[in-house]
């Protein structure tokens, strides 16, 4: 236990806390908000959500951030659309394609940020603007799809008793998510980006490869985006270049709120995992009420990166003590 | 002998570097100063149109007004001058305001419903517009400046919260304004020119005098170029930020009322909406530096207008609107190329062989 009750891990339990409190609020609020139900359809509605979140997270971690997943995603659903719907191409193909795509979109912008030392925030900012422009390229109306094994895929569900039931896109990002937390904690590659974002002088000093670990945190970033796009397409089953929409926002959102730090080094793909579910249950909640509008999603959101920032900042300012001390 | 060599070459590059200093040629001047790029860009698409695009640049009066492409243009592109402008002030000192969409929004609300159900007129409403542009940017200053906040997440927090409050204000629905003082902010003629165009000229002219002929612009300056050295110094580093974050929430203000009174409507989930990013595009185009440290006001105009015409010529050209931001994120990677360092190492490696022959 007293490994647990760490200053590190303090973000992390507040999430959690608050994750907690949020839906023991919502159920005692609205009758049947505390079901197998709800909670499964937090998965399945927030799937895209939570894969993108996924990716960001290493991003953050590296201390790095990727503006361009919003974009990206809506690129990649608009694309998949296109190939299927207009092409007639068979959708394991087209899926791979738009992954392939997105992975590459990643790439470029992590050798431009690595390579010629330019700013992520600003790279990102035009992979933002060009992903977008390139979806509207492929078409710039919403384009519906039709095809048996998008069918097969929407009506995938294991029963989880009750009316719940665990959908695919649902089992996608769970999958994800435990693949995030693998190579976070268990793998070469997850210790070079909790290196770099810790000190980035230091691990190249170490001998670390920091070049190849940081395009290879945009290249995951990007393959995410792209693969919140797919999980958008077997929700929405259509494809439109405007989807995601200050997506890239949402993401950071659940991130921060997972108890990550923005500084990078710092966080849990669980911390994640809790933000995405905090987002989700709060967007559930208003659903359930139908007197509140979706400015208070807003505010809400808002109010809780700003409480999560001050655990931050409350919490690096007792690190810096220490230190000086 | 390897340690001879590089002292051996850094002998000669400093009297190179003295004899420039001794004789700046105006030529060189005038392509180290950081407006030239963005002009000459807007050179060469101005170029373009007048020998493809003869329609460019006619100009025809109207009711004793100037109207045509050009003014177009301008006027499209006032939105984000005004945001620039405070903008280029907030990344000179290391930040980033993302909240300017948001702060548009609620202004906007704000400006509209008080229009609407409580029969509040032209002053008033300037003043209410003021008031909320104060509290939002005092926010964000004391977030960053004093809370130690970073600046991208101070203010996409305020970004996310604004965009709430300016839905919850209105209650989501679009109002319209019909107010005489606002809709002559942003209809009306002033001398046959704009009045969003004179109130962007003179905006610009205040900022420019408050930063150059007061210290206010070198202790910005300082403060994003270091900011533990200019405190040491004894510049009041806190209160300089402070002070860029509440001068743009306030531009951004400006630019709603301007935007209100051309359009008559607030739609609060629509105001503003991604114009933080067009605006630190024309800032960066336009020449100031993402990391702090030097700016330039009238290159950040320039970047606006350039953006704007880029579009605006690809869209006569047959470019769908739609795809309007691929140009944007080619200009945006091209310019931080060029500012890039390394890059510009890797250019004198080509052509440094030739460079050492003539010297």
């Amino acid at each position: 236990m007293k490994t647990l009750f760490t200053r590190k891990n303090l973000p992390i339990l507040v999430t959690g806390a608050i994750l907690v409190l949020l839906f023991g609020t919502f159920s005692a609020m609205f009758d049947n908000f505390l079901s197998m139900r709800v909670v499964a359809n937090l998965f399945t509605s927030y799937a895209h959500i939570g894969v993108i979140a996924v990716g960001m997270t290493f991003v953050i971690l590296s201390g790095g951030i990727d503006l361009s997943v919003g974009s990206v995603l809506g690129f990649t659903t608009i694309l998949i659309a296109s190939l299927i719907t207009e092409h007639g191409m068979h959708p394991v193909p087209a899926i791979t394609l738009a992954l392939l795509a997105g992975a590459m979109f990643g790439t470029v912008m992590g050798f431009l940020i690595q390579q010629y030392q330019l700013p992520p925030f600003l790279v990102t900012l035009a992979g933002m603007f060009l992903a977008r422009g390139l979806a509207f390229v492929v078409s710039n109306q919403s384009m519906g799809i039709n095809h048996g094994m998008y069918e097969a895929v929407v009506d995938f569900a294991v029963p989880l008793g009750g009316r719940a039931s665990l959908r695919a896109v649902a089992a996608i990002f769970i999958g994800v998510f435990l693949l995030g937390i693998v190579l976070a904690h268990f793998t070469r590659f997850g210790r070079n980006v909790y290196a770099i974002g810790g000190n980035a002088a230091s691990a190249l000093l170490m001998g670390l490869p920091v070049a190849v670990t940081r395009v290879g945190v945009y290249t995951l970033s990007g393959f995410c985006a792209a693969l919140g796009g797919v999980v958008f397409t077997f929700q929405t089953q259509s494809g439109n270049a405007t989807n995601g929409l200050g997506m890239e926002l949402d993401a950071i959102a659940a991130v921060v709120i997972g108890g990550t730090l923005l500084s990078g080094g710092v966080g849990y793909q669980v911390g994640t995992l809790m933000g995405v579910l905090i987002y989700g249950t709060i967007l559930t909640a208003i659903s359930f009420d139908g007197s509140l509008d979706s400015s208070w999603q807003r505010i809400m959101i808002g109010a809780l990166l700003l409480l999560f920032i001050g655990i931050q900042r409350f919490l690096t300012r007792g690190t810096t003590l220490q230190t000086s001390h | 002998m390897s340690n001879a060599g590089p002292q051996l070459e850094e002998r000669p590059k400093i009297q190179e570097r003295r004899k420039t200093e001794e004789r700046p040629g105006i030529g060189s001047r005038i392509l180290q100063s950081r407006p030239f790029w963005p002009l000459a860009g807007l050179g060469l698409l101005l170029g373009y149109c007048f020998f493809f695009d003869p329609g460019f640049f006619d100009i025809a009066i109207r009711d004793g007004n100037l109207h045509g492409p050009i003014l177009s243009i301008v006027r499209f592109a006032v939105m984000v001058m005004f945001i620039a402008i405070g903008m280029t002030l907030v990344i000179s000192t290391g930040g980033v305001d993302l909240s300017v969409g948001s702060v548009m929004a609620v202004v906007g609300a704000l400006v509209a419903t008080l229009a609407v159900k409580y029969q509040l007129s032209g002053p008033a409403l300037l003043g209410a517009a003021a008031g909320a542009a104060l509290v939002i940017g005092l926010f964000n200053g004391s977030l960053i400046a004093y809370a130690g906040v970073q600046p991208i997440i101070a203010t996409l927090i305020m970004m996310v919260l604004g965009r709430g409050v300016a839905l919850a204000i209105t209650g989501g629905i679009p109002l319209s304004v019909q107010d005489p003082l606002v809709l002559f902010m942003g209809k009306g003629h002033f001398l046959g020119l704009p009045v969003q165009i004179v109130l962007v000229l003179a905006f610009f002219a205040l900022a420019s005098l408050a930063c150059r002929k007061t210290a206010a612009g070198l202790f910005i300056e300082s403060v994003g170029d270091n900011e533990t050295a200019s405190r040491l110094s004894g510049i009041n580093a806190r209160g300089i930020k402070l002070l860029v974050y509440v001068f743009s929430a306030i531009c951004a203000a400006v630019a709603a009322l301007v935007y209100i009174g051309d359009v008559g409507r607030v739609e609060p989930d629509q105001l503003g909406l991604l114009l933080e990013l067009d605006a630190i595009t024309a800032v960066v185009v336009g020449g100031t530096v993402l990391t702090g440290g030097r700016f330039t006001l009238l290159g950040s105009l320039i970047g606006a207008l350039l953006i704007q015409t880029l579009t605006t010529v690809l869209i006569r050209a047959g470019m769908p609107s739609d795809v309007a931001p691929v140009p944007k994120a080619l200009v945006i990677i091209t310019v931080c190329l060029m500012q890039s360092p390394k890059l510009r190492g890797q250019f004198a490696g080509l052509f440094g062989g030739f460079r050492r022959t003539t010297t």
